[in-house]
C-alpha cells in the first residue's frame, strides 16, 4: 500500500517538476512548483512525520508560493509567455544540474542506510525541547542565530519599504531649518 | 442499541469480513470520501439558506419561501440550476489555472474539514499536530482567489484577488496567534486531546477566563476576515468590483466558490468549538452518563450558534476600506495578541488558571 503510494506521488513529483522548467507561462510553473512542493510533503506524511508535512505546506505553499504569485500578479499579464532560452544557457543549467543529481544518488547510494522496525510519530513537544535545550544534541544555539537573522530581515524589509517616506521627513525637517535661518 | 458508534465500526469489521486486507482499506476510504463528501454538499447547501433566512429575518422580511415547506429545498433547487448552467468562459484567459482555481479552494477546503472530531468516535484523521495541520492547510487555500483572479484575465477580478490575498495573509496572523494563545492552555496540539483536557476541567474559555475570552473575541475577528465575509468582504465588494474574483465563473465552477465560503465558515465555527467550547462535550456534562446519546448533536448546535454568530455580524456591520481593515489587523489585532499570549502564559505559570 504505501509502496504503491510512494510510487504515485513520485511519479507525480517527477512529471510536474519538468512541467515547471518547461512551462513557458510563468504563473503555470509556479502551480507546478506548488504541486511539486506538495508532493514533498505528502512523503513527508507517508513517512508519519506530519510536523515537517505541515511545516513544508506553511512555508512553501503558504509563504513561498503565495509570494510569487503575488509577484506574478503584479508585473505579469496573462498572455505573456517567456522567452525561450538561447541554446547555450539551457547546456550549461542541463551540466549543472547533472552535477548535482549526481552528487546526490552518489550520496544517497553510498550512505548505509538503515531499515527501522518500529516507528513512531514524533511529538511536537520534543521538536520544541530539542530547540530550546542548551545541552548535547540541543538547538538553541542556530535557532537564535535564525532568529535574529529574521529579525534583521524583518527590519531591512521595512526600511527597504519605507525608505522615501523616510528620506522625506528629514529633507522637510532640514527644510525648516533652512527656514528659520 | 444500534448507535452510530457501533454502526461505523460494524461496518469496519463487515468490510474486513468479505474482503482482503488491501480492498477493505480502499473500500473504507471511498466510504469515509463519501460520507465527508455528503456532509460537505449538505452543510454547504443548507449553511446558504440559512444565511438567507436569517438575513431576511434581520431586515424584517420572509426570506425564501416558496419551494418545499418553509423555502427548505430552495438551495437543492439553486445547485439543479447551477449545475445544469453552461459553463462559460471569457475569451485569451488561461484556461489550465481558470479551471484548476475552483478545484483548489474546494479541496482545501475539504481537507481542513477532515481533522475535526464530530464525536469522540467520529473523526477521520486525527494526527498529533492537528491544529498546525489546519493553519497549513488553510494557509494554501487563498492560492486558488488569488489564481482565479488572475487567470480570469479580467481587472475587477485581479483587484479582487489581489485584495484577499493581503486580507488573508495579514489575518492568518491573528488566527494562528489566537490559537497559539489556547494550545498554550491545552498543551497539545492533537484535537481529540484537546477535548479531552476540556473533560475534565471545564471548556477552555472557562479555564482561561480573561486571556481565553480575549483570545476568542480576536479569533472570531479574524476568523471572520479569512473567509472574506462581511463587514471584510472587500474581495467581492459588488459596488466597487462586480463579483470579485469570480466575476467570470459561471454555473458550478461559481457554486464551488461559493460552497467553500460557506464551509470555511463551518470550519472558522468548529475550531471556535473545539478550542474554546469544548466540541462534542455537552453543557455542564448532562448527558455524560448516557452512553447512547449522539455527541454529534452537541458540535453541531454549538457550531450553528457560532455560525449564527457570524451571520450577525454579516448583517450589523458595514464594510470597511482597505486601509481600515489592515489598521484593525496591524495596529490592534496584533498587539492585542501578543500581549495576550504573554499574559496567558503568566497565568498557567502562576496556575492562575481556572
Amino acid at each position: 500500500m504505501e509502496r504503491i503510494l510512494f510510487y504515485i506521488i513520485a511519479a507525480i513529483m517527477i512529471v510536474f517538476a519538468l512541467a515547471t522548467v518547461t512551462s513557458r507561462k510563468v504563473l503555470r510553473a509556479v502551480m507546478y512548483l506548488l504541486f511539486v512542493l506538495i508532493g514533498v510533503s505528502g512523503i513527508y506524511f507517508l513517512i508519519d512525520y506530519s510536523f515537517l508535512g505541515a511545516i513544508q505546506i506553511v512555508v512553501y505553499g503558504g509563504g513561498v508560493i503565495v509570494l510569487f504569485i503575488f509577484s506574478v500578479l503584479l508585473i505579469h499579464h496573462v498572455e505573456l509567455e517567456l522567452e525561450v532560452t538561447p541554446l547555450k544557457k539551457k547546456i550549461i543549467a542541463g551540466l549543472l544540474s547533472a552535477a548535482g543529481l549526481g552528487i546526490t544518488l552518489w550520496a544517497i547510494i553510498t550512505y548505509p542506510f538503515k531499515a527501522v522496525n518500529t516507528s513512531q510519530p514524533i511529538e511536537v513537544s520534543e521538536i520544541g525541547n530539542k530547540l530550546l535545550s542548551y545541552g548535547d544534541g540541543g538547538f538553541i544555539l542556530p535557532f537564535e542565530v535564525i532568529s535574529v537573522l529574521l529579525l534583521a530581515v524583518m527590519i531591512g524589509a521595512i526600511v527597504i519599504a519605507k525608505g522615501k517616506k523616510l528620506g522625506k521627513g528629514v529633507s522637510r525637517k532640514e527644510a525648516g531649518a533652512q527656514n528659520e535661518n | 442499541m444500534i448507535t452510530y458508534l457501533s454502526m461505523t465500526k460494524s461496518i469496519h469489521d463487515w468490510l474486513f469480513s468479505i474482503l482482503p486486507e488491501g480492498a477493505a482499506n480502499i473500500t473504507e476510504m471511498v466510504l469515509i470520501a463519501l460520507a465527508y463528501l455528503a456532509l460537505f454538499a449538505v452543510a454547504g447547501l443548507y449553511l446558504v439558506l440559512l444565511e438567507r433566512k436569517v438575513a431576511a429575518w434581520f431586515q424584517l422580511r420572509l426570506g425564501p419561501n416558496r419551494v418545499g415547506p418553509g423555502g427548505i429545498f430552495q438551495t437543492m433547487a439553486d445547485a439543479l440550476k447551477l449545475v445544469s448552467k453552461e459553463l462559460t468562459s471569457t475569451d485569451r484567459i488561461d484556461k489550465f489555472l481558470y479551471n484548476l482555481a475552483p478545484y483548489f479552494v474546494i479541496v482545501t477546503a475539504l481537507l481542513a474539514m477532515t481533522i475535526f472530531p464530530f464525536s469522540k468516535q467520529l473523526q477521520a484523521f486525527d494526527p498529533n499536530i492537528g491544529m498546525f495541520f489546519l493553519l497549513a492547510i488553510s494557509s494554501i487555500g487563498v492560492i486558488g482567489i488569488l489564481v482565479g483572479g488572475w487567470a480570469s484575465n479580467n481587472k475587477y477580478a485581479l483587484i479582487g484577488a489581489m485584495r484577499s490575498g493581503l486580507q488573508t495573509i495579514s489575518y492568518e496572523l491573528s488566527v494562528g496567534l489566537s490559537i497559539l494563545t489556547m494550545i498554550l492552555l491545552t498543551g497539545s496540539l492533537q484535537l481529540s486531546e484537546i477535548i479531552e483536557v476540556q473533560r475534565t476541567g471545564g471548556w477552555l474559555i472557562w479555564q482561561g477566563h480573561i486571556p481565553a475570552i480575549i483570545a476568542f473575541m480576536v479569533f472570531m475577528i479574524a476568523g471572520t476576515a479569512e473567509t472574506n465575509r462581511a463587514p471584510f468582504d472587500l474581495v467581492e465588494a459588488e459596488s466597487e468590483l462586480g463579483a470579485g474574483f469570480h466575476t467570470e465563473y459561471s454555473g458550478m465552477k461559481f457554486a464551488y466558490f461559493f460552497l467553500a465560503e460557506f464551509i470555511n465558515m463551518f470550519i472558522i465555527a468548529s475550531i471556535a468549538v473545539v478550542l474554546f467550547f469544548g466540541g462534542w462535550l455537552s453543557p455542564f456534562g448532562i448527558t455524560e452518563g448516557i452512553t447512547w446519546f449522539p455527541e454529534v448533536f452537541w458540535f453541531f448546535i454549538k457550531v450553528l450558534v457560532i455560525i449564527f454568530l457570524m451571520m450577525w455580524f454579516r448583517w450589523t456591520f458595514p464594510r470597511l476600506r482597505v486601509d481600515q481593515l489592515l489598521t484593525l489587523e496591524w495596529k490592534y489585532l496584533l498587539p492585542i495578541n501578543l500581549v495576550n499570549i504573554i499574559f496567558m502564559a503568566i497565568l498557567i505559570w502562576l496556575n492562575w488558571t481556572l
